[in-house]
């Protein structure tokens, strides 16, 4: 493994370390070490705004934390959920008595760590009101949406959540304006090449070489097709096809793009493969109203990019062009 | 009456984490076939400290798998921390008041653990997890009873039960989990969870008949 780590059952704990020291002036660790709270949290009288995940999709989660942004964040082993108090103790440093959401993405184990962490959390009189992404199209067919598993489309509703929370809305407006968000996000994934949990040591998928997973999941989950890799412009349009034919969305929507990396892709061809996603959208006579390009949501060192397409009404227009201040570039 | 004593069973737990940790790679192994193959990794880990609090602190059964629960649930997450933290808190609820544990203490034990996994996991026997080992175990145990059947043969039909249903999860489609998104292909490699439950179970029900052959001899 050609990989900067110490210990590999350590790479978490590392990882933490160096992005409080690089971002002090914006986050702090809480007092639960697997717990990144924004250092304005909690605000007393607005809502609090939380996510969770497992690590190896730096710059999420953790990297959205921040002012108009997520107030704290649940920081999980690789891959692997974050406990239910860590989900707890992140609703503690963000709670500012207005209660909390806690906006997370649609995986087994977020599902049960988040149940829980919702009841330990009434025992103290915090209230968490939950909104599950699951705007990834390939993970399940049209008529099983609540099945789908949840990725890039999470940082637009962190985004739009976390904005309106800042103006000062209640708890019902805010997890209101987060689903909305995520309804309003569709994501597809294309792998080229797997990756390795250091722990383990060996990637447990392959991509061989000379063909792409159209369909993969942030942690390898299989797409819905394998074929001979293509020209990029080829790739973006299957890409905005399968996106756009599951969003059905009428002429004249104003949209917000999402192109991130998975971890190993040079952003040179993110920007190659946006070409043509630019072409095909506006083609289809969808008008883009901002996009996003780089390392936004990744998985480990996977050789790969998702695009992610939300439409926007005039709230969520305004809430997305709030200003943030948080690690990630936004 | 066959039974043995809560107090200072928590030695119990201890066997039942020695064989999770002597099982980590392997556990890894069949985890990383259809899922992320930290499976052995993080259960050896959970396990793990939770034996470092239980060594050398005479336990009783019930505290020892509250702290393994209590352990599993605050330091380990993923899916598996709150499955089995969620199982062995309610293994602790179950006995705290019981000095002394029989098949009848022990079936309410199981059940009661089954039901807490059950509040939080949406998953149903057959979906290819450690409920098709779990619950033909605890159906085994009880049937045994029913019949009339001597402590220790009832936790033989559990151990071989629990074996049982661990094994055809090999032959199932996963619908849960990670795994679920292989579809047919996750059929012909067993389930991590339901592998881990069988050793858990096997350990378990070793340690209590360990237990019950003790106390009969004292009792003689």
């Amino acid at each position: 493994m050609q990989r900067f780590i110490n210990n590999p059952d350590e790479v978490v704990e590392d990882t933490v370390k160096g992005f409080v020291k690089a971002h002090a002036d914006i986050v702090r660790l809480a007092s639960n070490p697997r717990v990144i709270a924004a250092r304005h949290a909690p605000v007393g009288g607005k809502v609090g705004v939380i996510t969770g995940g497992g690590s190896g999709h730096e710059p999420a989660f953790i990297g959205y934390t921040g002012r108009n942004m997520l107030d704290a964040v649940a920081v999980g082993e690789l891959f692997s959920s974050p406990t239910a108090k860590s989900f707890l103790d992140a609703a503690r440093e963000a709670n500012g008595g207005k209660g909390v959401v806690c906006l997370y993405g649609n995986y087994a184990g977020d599902n049960m760590n988040v149940k829980m962490a919702i009841k330990l959390a009434a025992k103290e009189d915090i209230e968490i009101a939950t909104v599950v992404a699951n705007d990834d199209v390939c993970s399940a067919g049209p008529d099983e949406r609540e099945k789908r598993r949840g990725v890039a489309g999470e940082i637009f509703m962190w985004k739009c959540a976390g904005a309106l929370a800042a103006e000062g809305a209640g708890l019902e407006a805010v997890q209101a304006v987060a689903q909305r968000a995520i309804d309003n996000c569709r994501s597809i994934g294309v792998g080229l090449g797997p990756c390795t949990l250091p722990a383990v040591g060996h990637p447990n998928f392959l991509i061989e070489p000379g063909t792409m997973e159209v369909g993969i999941g942030h942690h390898g989950e299989p797409g819905v097709r394998v074929e001979p890799l293509k020209p990029a412009a080829e790739i973006a349009r299957d890409m905005v096809k399968i996106v756009l034919d599951d969003h059905g969305l009428a002429a004249g929507t104003e949209v917000a793009v999402l192109v991130s990396g998975l971890g190993a892709t040079p952003v040179n061809e993110l920007y190659i493969l946006n070409d043509t996603i630019e072409q095909e959208i506006t083609g289809r006579g969808l008008t883009i109203h901002k996009t996003y390009i780089g390392n936004y949501f990744t998985s480990l060192e996977m050789v790969g990019a998702t695009l992610t397409v939300m439409a926007l009404d005039a709230e969520l227009k305004r809430l997305l062009d709030v200003d943030v201040d948080c690690p990630a570039r936004l | 009456m066959q039974q043995f004593e809560n107090a200072s069973a928590g030695d119990i737990v201890l066997s039942l984490a020695d064989r999770i940790i002597e099982n980590r790679a392997y556990l890894s192994e069949i985890d990383g076939k259809i899922g992320d193959g930290d499976h052995g990794v993080n259960m050896a880990k959970g396990f793990g400290m939770a034996a470092d609090r239980i060594r050398g602190n005479d336990m009783s059964l019930a505290t020892a798998f509250d702290t393994l629960g209590t352990v599993l649930m605050t330091e380990i997450g993923g899916s598996m921390g709150p499955l089995y933290g969620v199982m062995f808190t309610q293994f602790a609820e179950t006995i705290e008041k019981s000095s002394s544990i029989d098949a009848r203490t022990f079936s309410a034990m199981l059940s009661n653990g089954l039901d807490g996994i059950q509040s939080i996991g949406s998953a149903k026997v057959g979906d290819k997890t450690l409920l098709d080992t779990l619950v033909p175990a605890i159906q085994a145990f009880d049937a045994a009873n029913a019949s009339g059947k001597p402590f220790p043969e009832a936790l033989d039909a559990l151990v071989v039960a629990a074996e049982k249903g661990r094994d055809s999860t090999r032959d199932l489609v996963a619908k849960i989990g990670r795994a679920s998104r292989l579809g047919e292909r996750s059929v012909g490699v067993l389930d991590a969870g339901a592998t881990s439950c069988a050793l858990i179970l096997k350990a378990l029900a070793l340690g209590a008949k360990q237990k019950l052959l003790i106390s009969a001899t004292a009792g003689r």
